[in-house]
């Protein structure tokens, strides 16, 4: 399943925020989204997930998800989103509940999970008991366990410390070697962008616009902290940012 | 000291005031208790040497002799019985009722602006003025009191009820959105849960309402309950039979807030 976003606008009331986006997410790649604070960024991802409704322009669904995607489109939000009041296992059956898989069927998918994030000891934790690594961790495992065709990935490690970060990033790459996932990854870090992105896309401050797409054609499981061609790609990208990230930071808020 | 001896060891070096702490509440258990026994041991002590009139206030010990007499006679179950009936019955239909309307309130916008300003309007009356109207709807008998408990235990249930929902993290709804949760089930996990710290707390001051309306209740045309045994005390001046139904409405009032805190502590138990 691919998704194309076509000539996407939208504004509150009469501030507009997003002005004619259009992209192509391709299947089993993962798109990073990058811009100066307030240029929409974690709007677009509200609008690609269906969470807002957009004044004009649409998201379309290129194909059919797999037959087995519980949950096609689904997110990582940057506070995590956990239930407190649920164990690490309550959190994750959650998402299965509705989709009416209970007993054992769930049980497979949430031991699985868990598995693959590392927390298989946890299971029976509060998310009070957790750090915020863990925490994310465990938000991971909610989104993996309803097999999303496409990952939307908002800010997600950005309440985290950075050695945790690093942690994570490991992580997700390690996740995405396993099966290569679709993602759109939302974040103000440059540094994740460069780890992560197959393609960069550079927004522009309000009215949020494509500035620029980067591709970045190294593979992701040989990307490393410090390495140098990455280095000047996030000067490249940091080039193209600065006088819209300097220009957003004067800005008045007004919304 | 330890300041003085580091003084007077490294030339010009001074500890650093200490001047954090404070502001944080921590639980002392006994304290509560001491506080009790001595105000009673004043007075006991003041009643005894005689610089506290018995006119103006009863002997402690005296208090608790009534106290013995009226559990020896078997007049104090014929009053509690009737009293706390009341007060399950009132307080339950009232505090369902708020909760009920008070998520209606929480989830739905037309309910809300329907709704806010009656119960604003319903609030302050002074339900003790409304007992002769209930008296003429429900009759003499019972359910006029229940009627005047519950409806006194509804309005600050329904208040606290819609401010909890109101305050329930929207991240966590978009994120049971997001994952395709049911309305229902968005609500039954996710609203009600994380509103129930807000629908305890206004328990608590719901049913502490509850046990003054009792009395007020009862006020009218029983003949049992401890708010009757109150008011038959008071007319004829009996400090002593009057104090032993003051003590146990207080008695009453901690037991319930201490069942809220037992509700608390095993509900709210994922609370950091």
């Amino acid at each position: 399943m691919e998704l194309q976003l076509d000539n996407l606008c939208h504004a509150y009331n009469d501030v507009t925020v997003l002005d004619r986006i259009s992209l192509r997410i391709a299947s089993g790649k993962i798109v990073c989204i990058v811009g100066p604070s307030g240029c929409g960024k974690s709007t677009l991802l509200r609008l690609v997930g269906g969470l807002e409704r957009a004044s004009s322009g649409a998201v379309l669904q290129m194909g059919e998800p797999p037959a087995d995607s519980i949950n096609p489109l689904t997110y990582i939000f940057q506070d995590f989103a956990l239930l407190p009041w649920r164990t690490v296992g309550g959190n994750v059956s959650l998402v299965l509940e509705d989709h009416g898989i209970q007993g054992e069927r769930a049980e497979a998918i949430i031991s699985d999970v868990l598995k693959r994030t590392k927390l298989t000891d946890f299971r029976k934790a509060l998310p009070k008991q957790l750090s915020g690594g863990m925490k994310q961790r465990v938000a991971i495992a909610r989104a993996l366990a309803v097999k999303p065709a496409i990952l939307l990935m908002d800010e997600p490690l950005s309440a985290l410390d950075s050695q945790t970060r690093e942690l994570l990033i490991d992580d997700l790459i390690a996740l995405w070697v396993r099966e290569q996932f679709t993602a759109i990854y939302v974040t103000h870090n440059l540094n994740e962008a460069v780890r992560l992105g197959h393609s960069i896309v550079v927004m522009s401050r309000r009215p949020g616009q494509v500035r620029a797409i980067v591709d970045i054609d190294k593979p992701l499981q040989q990307r490393q902290l410090g390495d140098a061609d990455l280095e000047l790609k996030q000067k490249e990208l940091w080039d193209l940012m600065r006088e819209e990230a300097l220009a957003a930071d004067q800005e008045l808020i007004r919304v | 000291m330890s300041k003085q001896k580091l003084q007077s060891n490294v030339d010009g070096a001074s500890e650093v005031v200490f001047r954090g702490g404070g502001f944080k509440t921590v639980s002392i258990p006994w304290v509560g208790f001491v506080v009790f026994a001595l105000l009673i041991a004043f007075l006991e002590w003041g009643t005894r040497a005689g610089w506290i009139s018995n006119l103006t206030m009863p002997r402690p010990s005296d208090v608790f002799a009534t106290f013995v007499d009226l559990w020896r006679s078997g007049l104090l179950w014929e009053h509690l019985f009737p009293s706390l009936t009341r007060l399950v019955v009132g307080a339950s239909i009232g505090a369902s009722a708020g909760i009920g309307v008070g998520v209606l309130i929480g989830l739905f916008s037309l309910i809300r602006a329907g709704l806010v300003p009656l119960v604003s309007a319903i609030f302050p009356i002074p339900k003790i003025a409304l007992l002769p109207l209930f008296v003429i709807w429900f009759g003499i008998d019972e359910a006029s009191k229940y009627a005047l408990i519950a409806f006194g235990t509804f309005t600050p249930t329904v208040v606290a009820t819609y401010g909890a929902v109101d305050n329930v993290d929207r991240s966590l709804i978009r994120m049971g959105q997001s994952f395709s949760l049911t309305w229902l089930s968005i609500v039954r996990k996710i609203v009600l849960p994380g509103a129930m710290p807000g629908i305890l707390s206004g328990l608590r001051v719901s049913l502490a309402i509850a046990i003054i309306l009792l009395v007020a209740a009862e006020m009218l045309g029983a003949e049992y309950g401890i708010g009757a045994y109150i008011l038959e005390a008071g007319s004829l001046y009996d400090l002593e039979r009057l104090f032993v139904g003051v003590a146990i409405l207080s008695i009453i009032g901690v037991l319930v807030s201490a069942a809220i805190t037992m509700i608390e502590k095993h509900l709210l138990s994922w609370r950091t």
